[in-house]
């Protein structure tokens, strides 16, 4: 019980410049989200996830298999990782609901506008410098093993077969065949790489906004899953008539077309351009984050 | 200075708070005193704005707490015991809530020592007690070293030294100067602490007033008559309107008979009494007041 404090008097305002704004509120977050071990172990999840699924993928392939796409082969761990990077966005929010600390913040920061949106700059900018490592460590990892398979791979072995059966093969089947791995110079890799990043990043921020909404963790986490994971199975089990006017709007899909170079894969029918798509589940986001905002002003802490 | 006007707040079909007005002042212990589920805590929550009323406004110092620049610098509360990520350690929390108001590092520490948990600063709260629990939501409310302070029932889970300390420690604070609002639903403890009460039950105000007056006021005052023959004065009192009940230790209390008129009425049936003490207790006049806005009774 040391020296408390000041002087009686000083007690009607407190007398510095300025006020508690988004400046505070993102130290604040930044703070918030290193101060927990979730944070990192979900992170570490993710990576294991996405590039081990890489590895996995990739490694399988034998030397004579002919790779539909590389660049996609390399980066479908993103769909195991964007659920546990979902997780990780719940949290940013949820974790505060379920343990009470949210009454500790906003006495803090009572616009809660600000709160928010420092949650979204903080968590975003982790989530996208995170999510763009991952993807190209991914494509480097995963393209790395496809063309040390590939070094005695398909091309060889047609050529070799060919010459065999005494029959030439035709130019565009030789291109495929030689395209057992991708770099980031050919058309739409770079794209796909990137685009991949940005996918893994929004639907963290998705989470986010789902979290803001529904506030439970358990709640947020299966929509988040049924948006992304259950939705898709849904939509395939309806007539084709209606799953090609609807499944270019899902997520998952809008991601698929992202990530790959050759065009749409089968599975997808009609869809978006990949950029196209993209903006679509940035709306999303927005809107998800929108009536995040509305419910957090307006509901009791 | 804690201005509530007309405060009120609805919950479903439940009246939580209803109309309720009483100012807290600057330099006084106030005592929030009401039973469970009288809308003690929904108040602070309204004050701090977490919860928005209904209807009615508070004020904090003239302004209402969303417009506060810095509101720790202004307003410190302790709401609820351990609403603490438990993963997150003790300093950790407090340097999350200081960098949001542009507080020092050093003032972290500062508090933490106050409290008396810097020894375990770097503990994860989920391993605290629930005594450190709200040593740590103190230290929060210290934090910026505000001018208001609301502690929601702080004495909650603390061991007879702690509640010493918590008693002293409201007490410094509104020798300071400082506004200090105290909820509980313990008389005993309100009367240790407090200089000023605001009662309330079911949401309703039943009385804003000063300690003492609140204990005058109650017209359930007892008294304690020790006498040699507990049968004879017992008939007497009763048969005077009295109503009597027999301790164990052979002591009779008594209510609905001031002491001079037990000491009257045994001196005329010539009777010796030993000992008579009125016991007017913050406690009883307590119960009388807020008899009728008990919100869960047991049954009984």
């Amino acid at each position: 019980m040391t020296a408390l404090i000041g002087v009686p008097a000083s007690f009607e305002t407190a007398n510095i410049p300025g006020r508690a704004g988004l400046r505070r509120a993102m130290a604040a977050e930044w703070t918030k989200l290193w101060s927990v071990r979730s944070t990192m172990w979900t992170l570490v999840a993710t990576v294991v996830a996405v590039v081990g699924l890489c590895a996995l993928g990739t490694g399988t392939v034998s030397p004579s298999d002919i790779i539909d796409d590389p660049t996609r082969r390399s980066l479908i761990g993103i769909f195991l990782g964007q659920l546990i990077f979902g997780v990780l966005g719940v949290l940013v929010m949820s974790a505060e609901y379920g343990t009470g600390t949210i009454r500790a913040t906003l006495s803090a920061l009572p616009r809660r506008p600000v709160v928010l949106t420092a949650k979204v700059l903080v968590f975003g900018a982790v989530a996208v410098v995170v999510s763009e490592i991952l993807a190209f460590s991914a494509f480097a990892v995963g393209q790395a093993i496809l063309s040390a398979k590939h070094a005695v791979g398909s091309k060889a072995a047609a050529a070799q077969r060919s010459q065999q059966l005494g029959v030439k093969i035709p130019h565009n089947i030789q291109a495929l065949l030689t395209s057992g791995s991708a770099s980031l110079g050919q058309p739409g890799v770079l794209r796909a790489v990137v685009g991949a990043g940005l996918y893994l990043a929004v639907l963290g921020l998705l989470a986010l906004g789902l979290a803001t909404i529904i506030r439970h963790t358990a709640g947020s986490i299966s929509a988040f899953v049924g948006v992304v994971l259950v939705l898709p199975l849904i939509v395939q089990a309806l007539p084709t008539s209606i799953s090609n006017a609807v499944a270019r709007y899902l997520p998952a899909n809008i991601g698929l077309v992202l990530f790959s170079t050759n065009g749409t894969p089968d599975r997808v029918g009609p869809a978006f351009t990949p950029w196209t798509g993209f903006a679509l589940l940035v709306l999303y986001t927005v809107v998800t984050l929108g009536i995040g905002c509305c419910v957090l002003v307006r509901r009791d802490a | 200075m804690i201005e509530a006007r007309g405060l009120s707040k609805r919950f479903g079909s439940v009246l939580a708070v209803d109309d309720l007005s009483f100012d807290v002042r600057p330099g006084t212990v106030t005592g929030f005193l009401g039973p469970n589920g009288s809308g003690k805590s929904t108040t602070m929550r309204m004050i701090m704005g977490l919860d928005s009323p209904a209807s009615g406004s508070v004020t904090v110092l003239g302004r209402r707490y969303h417009d506060l620049p810095w509101p720790l610098r202004e307003v410190g509360g302790l709401l609820e015991a351990k609403a603490i990520h438990p993963g997150r350690s003790a300093r950790a929390h407090l340097l999350t809530l200081a960098r949001s108001n542009a507080i020092s590092r050093a003032r972290v520490d500062e508090v933490l020592e106050l409290v008396g948990l810097s020894a375990v600063a770097g503990k994860r709260v989920g391993k605290f007690s629930l005594g450190m629990g709200q040593r740590l939501g103190i230290a929060a409310a210290l934090l910026g070293d505000p001018g208001v302070l609301l502690f929601d029932e702080p004495v909650n889970g603390l061991d007879p030294e702690g509640i010493r300390w918590v008693r002293t420690l409201c007490k410094k604070l509104a020798g300071e100067g400082r506004t200090v609002l105290v909820s509980s639903h313990l008389m005993a403890e309100m009367a240790l602490t407090a200089d000023h009460l605001v009662v309330i039950g079911k949401g309703k105000l039943i009385a804003e007033t000063s300690v003492a007056d609140f204990v005058a006021r109650s017209s359930r005052q007892s008294v304690r008559a020790r006498t040699p023959a507990p049968h004879q004065l017992s008939e007497a009192l009763t048969n005077a309107g009295g109503t009597v009940i027999a301790d164990p230790d052979g002591s009779l209390t008594v209510t609905g008979l001031s002491a001079p008129e037990v000491g009257d009425l045994a001196a005329s049936i010539g009777v010796a009494v030993h000992e008579l003490t009125p016991i007017a207790s913050l406690e009883d006049a307590f119960m009388e007041l807020t008899d009728e806005a008990v919100e869960f009774r047991g049954g009984s």
